[in-house]
């Protein structure tokens, strides 16, 4: 109970001295507005559904880009995680790729899609196609050799041989890179929209920032943060119970 | 197999990527307005270097990068340290953290302009609020992970508080903080490029950004190379330094 006291002592005098002050008239109006405003902005945002629209689309492009990382970074994972001759040839090329920012691809994705979802999730993938692709290979690398040798034994066909040793003994750990780039994802597809894209919350902020609505943009702020929030709860929990069922528990 | 063999593999790998690309961009089979030979991408970086046009915004990037990340790391290691060693602290700020850490740094570029105009001031702010996380992170975890026995140490020697800090805390919250100051360089590159393409400040995410607008695309891969290299040596760079101040512990962890 004190802990709570406590954590909300800090937000709740923000609060209430930024509504005092500006109601004193010490504070900019038109770069500070007033939570009451805020508030306000917040609830008619929702009101009149704009705000789930954006939000819809920035959730959007987050999640194509990350399936689309996904997919490709499990599959290119597992492949060189299972051929270290080739993972060594390749690495290289990669760890030079890698350190490119993905927001400076956005002018490049710009030029090849256009404005809209497309680009966006280009980046995104870009983005979050590292960490998968890191982790699956030290996933694969790392799984028990007994049980590569168990399949070789039972002859299992490639596929039989993915689908039943290799994929759930590294999930536990693929898990743990396709997390990193879910945050990443979200955090990606807000920047493009800020930096050019003109869609979803980020564009949304960037709109109210510069028609002079600064309630709206603290609105816009308040529900994102809120967003990332809830993601890396929710994360947190989902992640819990997968490390309890894949984790330590596969080995022989 | 020999020792030469695999780097030589890898050196080929990479040298027939670059190729293919060199062979598809001429023959035309990708638009070379959207995927520019690599040697035409060279050429133009060769002649920014020789002709010194990549001096200025490569360094009004780079200051803008370490000035914000000074900042956050500054930033960090203090509340870090302030929230590993005191419960109250930790009771009054981590709630207000955790919702501030998982919201992009990039959101806060609208409220930075409303507050600091377009200036320098307005991209370190950004750029401090986003590499700020890694190092209080790593900083926190260092200062509270001692271990128990170096704090019996501390208590059996009858160490001030202040000693124990010094020779105890603060050794141990290292490595943790200067892993977080690494991952938090990388974030500072990134957000200082997002700054300039946004508010329009000279450096080298506002050139690329022009570059693509005036479809002028091999500057717009060089200005891309030119920040892949610098994420590269930059990352490297703290590797070393990392090296070097943590020589105390012997085998490198």
């Amino acid at each position: 109970m004190r802990r709570i006291l406590r954590g909300a002592a800090i937000p709740v005098a923000i609060v209430l001295l930024w509504e005092a002050g500006s109601r004193a008239g010490l504070l900019p109006m038109d770069t500070l507005s007033r939570p009451s405003d805020v508030a306000v902005a917040l609830v008619r945002a929702f009101a009149d559904g704009s705000i789930l629209r954006s939000t819809w689309q920035t959730v959007e492009a987050a999640l194509s880009g990350f399936a689309i990382a996904a997919a490709a970074g499990i599959l290119v994972g597992v492949i060189l995680g299972l051929a270290p001759l080739l993972e060594r040839t390749v690495a290289p090329s990669i760890e030079a790729l890698r350190p490119v920012p993905a927001v400076a691809l956005t002018p490049l994705t710009l030029l090849l899609f256009g404005f809209g979802l497309r680009m966006e999730a280009a980046v995104v993938a870009f983005a979050c196609l590292w960490p998968i692709l890191l982790v699956t290979v030290a996933a694969v690398r790392g799984i028990e050799p007994r049980l590569l040798e168990v399949a070789q034994a039972l002859r299992l066909s490639f596929a039989s041989r993915l689908r039943k040793i290799i994929l759930p003994a590294a999930a536990g750990r693929i898990v743990v890179g396709l997390r990193v780039a879910l945050s990443i994802s979200l955090i990606v597809a807000v920047t493009v929209e800020i930096v050019m894209n003109p869609r979803g919350l980020g564009y949304g902020m960037i709109v109210a920032a510069q028609s002079l609505k600064p309630d709206l943009m603290y609105a816009q702020l308040l529900w994102l943060g809120f967003l990332g929030w809830a993601l890396n709860a929710l994360l947190s929990r989902a992640f819990g119970r997968w490390h309890g069922a894949f984790g330590p528990g596969v080995r022989p | 197999m020999k020792r030469w063999a695999q780097p030589a593999a890898a050196a080929l790998f990479a040298a027939a990527l670059l190729l293919l690309w060199q062979v598809l961009a001429e023959r035309q089979f990708i638009s070379p307005v959207f995927f520019p030979s690599p040697s035409r991408t060279l050429a133009e970086l060769y002649r920014e270097v020789a002709q010194g046009q990549i001096w200025a915004p490569l360094e009004a990037t780079a200051y803008r990068m370490f000035c914000g990340w000074a900042l956050a790391s500054l930033a960090g290691v203090l509340l870090g340290a302030a929230i590993g060693f005191s419960r109250a602290a930790r009771d009054y700020l981590e709630p207000l953290l955790d919702f501030m850490r998982p919201l992009p740094a990039s959101a806060m570029v609208p409220v930075a302009i409303l507050f600091f105009g377009f200036s320098n001031a307005m991209t370190i702010a950004v750029i401090a609020f986003g590499a700020v996380w890694p190092v209080l992170l790593g900083s926190l975890h260092g200062f509270v992970s001692i271990e128990p026995q170096l704090a019996d140490v501390a208590a059996v020697l009858k160490l001030p508080r202040a000693q124990a800090f010094a020779k105890i805390a603060v050794p141990n919250a290292l490595p943790d903080v200067l892993a977080g100051a690494r991952v938090g360089l990388a974030i500072s590159l990134i957000l200082a490029v997002v700054t300039e393409m946004q508010a329009s400040q000279t450096g080298l995410g506002q050139n690329i950004l022009l570059a693509q607008r005036s479809f002028r695309s091999p500057e717009l891969y060089a200005g891309v190379v030119t920040l892949g290299i610098m994420g590269f040596a930059i990352n490297h760079a703290i590797v070393l330094l990392e090296r070097r101040l943590l020589r105390w512990r012997g085998a490198p962890a």
